[in-house]
């Protein structure tokens, strides 16, 4: 499928801005100003960047713990997510959600989730709702290889496909559940296979490839958004960092440091860049514009993150309960 | 008044907030056709049709989770868990997703959702499908649990918890189902954390759940033969809970008793209990007395399962033993 330049362009960026803000996070958390647990969507890239192109502002992504990616790919404001990240009042979750929790109703980010496993079914109903309500947005369910091999990953798939929802289910095959490979974890190695039990399309595509994410989205979105039903697309790809920071020598307890290295060639920036820059779409001067504009924005989230306040101790009481409601 | 049973009760309600409101839906394992292997959704499949009334596979985690999918993204779902043992398969989707969602997310969002489950022993079902673990959702903050004991309160606590923009753990007891009492046919809401007074009384107060307010009401006419007056106070739910009610019986009676299906160990006696101890211990005259399950599984023998359940024959000995105390 031919794609205009104006989508190549925002495909690249994506995955740049995206980059950019792991690796500030990176020294931020080493610098201590990001407490508890993050987890870097760094290598992966493409994903995100490629699914949340194929879809609109009013569809419905669920994330997981390493979402950060995601809800950047879906339009999060970075001033918000580094001030949840700093712990502060003025983040995406009022500091009470952290890295694994950034959530934005308005732009259908139905939650970063901490639990493996634990988006699948809230996409599902997700797309459930839009059936009955009637539009025809579609949610994008992503989560890790692991993730399918829990229980809720089976419901999921089936409910999807029993009502025909319009639920895109997008397995990150980064080939570790934190440090299990996954030849320990299934004897079949693509999980797209258990999309046929589902009877849903499932297909296998290079997770480092934006384009081909790309165009496996459009397809899938085009199928929900018919009423046709889910489908799954598995994107094979790798993290580079380890599975949160902290995780010693970044993962080389259980990987070699020749496997990362294999895989950081392959890494999905530089494969576009120089495709970009080789089919004249852009030149290095417009890249590195464009990289300069990011890096502007990411500071001026730091920034923001770091005047900001810690929220005030009464505020642990706030939020445990809605309110009032429609009534009153 | 026209007189209904428990589970008819809750069914008109469904019914009346399925009518009001499109948004409303049931999900649950055979709740359509079937009716609910209680008969609480009966006949709603026929009135609101397949979409509306969803007969889900056993895939509990499943359907909880997309029912918090679905009321995040603007509907209201009411969910039927067969029996509260059946929610340790979805524990995740209760309590790290439902609960939560609306603190982690600091405020946005919000997960509109009801989680009908029962409890209760007595049917021969032995001990999974007979528990009465209820107080384990009191333990985790963002549920509401409600706890009623009569049709007139299913029906007016079920509506408020369709109504209310929190989710609700909704907890029915199998014993009640058939249980008859008078309902009013116009909708209505009871609001969440009023006690109610089911009997008054002067030297005793039962602080009882579901069916253990039956059962107190009628330990507190054995009591009557000898003269002692039992008060008996519904909380009506346990998340939140009207201390203010209980407090005040309390500090009238000066002798607390509570009785509830739940075991004894750090169940919802146990926190009333420590309540009052807290709040308002120099007002009594005789420590706290629980009545509840052992803390032992619901065995299936018949004569296990009766002695196991607790009832008049546990209350009245213990109402006598408080009334010892001067």
């Amino acid at each position: 499928m031919k794609i205009d330049k104006e989508t190549l362009l925002k495909l690249f960026t994506t995955m740049l801005k995206i980059r950019l803000f792991e690796e500030r996070i990176v020294d931020l958390y080493a610098r201590g100003l990001v407490p508890g647990l993050v987890h870097l969507y760094i290598g992966e890239e493409a994903i995100a960047s490629g699914v949340c192109a194929g879809l609109r502002d009013d569809d419905y992504i669920t994330s997981t713990h390493r979402g950060h990616g995601h809800v950047m790919a879906k339009g999060a404001d970075l001033k918000l997510m580094m001030a949840e990240l700093f712990g502060k009042k003025t983040g995406y979750c009022k500091g009470k959600g952290g890295s694994m929790h950034i959530a934005d109703m308005e732009l259908g980010i139905l939650g970063a989730n901490g639990i493996a496993g634990g988006g699948l079914p809230i996409a599902v109903g997700s797309g459930l709702s839009a059936k009955l309500r009637g539009t025809d947005q579609v949610t994008a369910c992503f989560f890790g290889d692991d993730a399918s091999n829990n229980g809720t990953f089976h419901e999921s798939l089936n409910l999807a496909s029993l009502y025909k929802l319009p639920v895109i289910f997008v397995c990150e095959n980064n080939l570790y559940g934190i440090s299990v490979g996954q030849e320990k974890q299934r004897l079949l190695q693509d999980i797209a296979l258990r999309a046929a039990n589902y009877d849903m399309p499932g297909v296998v595509v290079d997770g480092n490839d934006v384009l081909e994410v790309y165009n496996a989205t459009i397809k899938a979105v085009k199928r929900g958004r018919a009423g046709e039903g889910p489908s799954l697309i598995e994107c094979k790809t790798y993290r580079w960092r380890g599975h949160h920071e902290g995780d010693p020598n970044q993962g080389r307890r259980y990987r070699t440091t020749e496997e990362i290295e294999s895989w950081k060639k392959k890494d999905p920036i530089e494969r576009m860049a120089a495709n970009l820059i080789t089919d004249k779409v852009v030149t290095k001067k417009k890249l590195d514009a464009l990289k300069k504009q990011a890096m502007e924005e990411i500071e001026e989230a730091v920034t923001y993150a770091n005047e900001s306040e810690f929220p005030a101790l009464e505020e642990m009481y706030e939020d445990v309960y809605v309110q009032g409601d429609e009534r009153r | 008044m026209r007189e209904l049973t428990y589970a008819q009760a809750i069914n008109e309600a469904l019914r009346q907030c399925m009518k009001e409101d499109e948004r409303v839906i049931l999900l649950g394992e055979d709740i359509g056709v079937y009716g609910g292997v209680f008969q609480v959704t009966a006949g709603l499949l026929n009135e609101f049709g397949p979409e509306r009334v969803i007969d889900t596979p056993i895939a509990e985690a499943g359907f909880t989770g997309a029912s918090v999918g679905a009321a995040l993204t603007g509907m209201r779902p009411v969910v039927e868990i067969m029996f509260i043992d059946f929610t340790t398969v979805c524990m995740d989707m209760i309590i790290n997703q439902m609960a939560k969602m609306h603190y982690m997310f600091g405020g946005r969002g919000k997960v509109p959702m009801v989680l009908r489950i029962n409890i209760g022993a007595g049917r021969g079902t032995a001990a999974q499908h007979s528990q009465s673990f209820h107080a384990l959702f009191m333990h985790i903050p963002g549920l509401y649990v409600a706890v009623p004991s009569t049709p007139y309160d299913a029906k007016g606590l079920m509506i408020e918890a369709i109504k209310n923009d929190n989710p609700v753990v909704f907890v029915e007891h199998k014993k009640l189902y058939v249980e008859k009492g008078d309902v009013p046919e116009e909708s209505y809401t009871i609001p969440f954390g009023q006690a109610e007074i089911k009997r008054e009384g002067r030297d005793l107060t039962i602080v009882a759940t579901h069916a253990m307010v039956l059962r107190s009401l009628n330990a507190a006419e054995e009591a009557a033969k000898e003269g002692i007056d039992v008060e008996i106070v519904d909380p009506r739910t346990l998340v939140p809970l009207d201390r203010a009610t209980i407090l005040e019986s309390v500090k009238k009676t000066g002798r607390l008793l509570v009785a509830d299906e739940g075991h004894k160990t750090c169940g919802v006696a146990a926190e009333i209990s420590a309540m009052v101890a807290e709040e308002a211990i120099y007002y009594l005259k005789a420590p706290v007395a629980r009545v509840c399950s052992p803390d032992t599984p619901v065995p299936f023998s018949p004569p296990l399962e009766q002695a196991y359940i607790p009832d008049v024959k546990d209350l009245v000995p213990a109402i006598k033993r408080l009334m010892e105390y001067a």
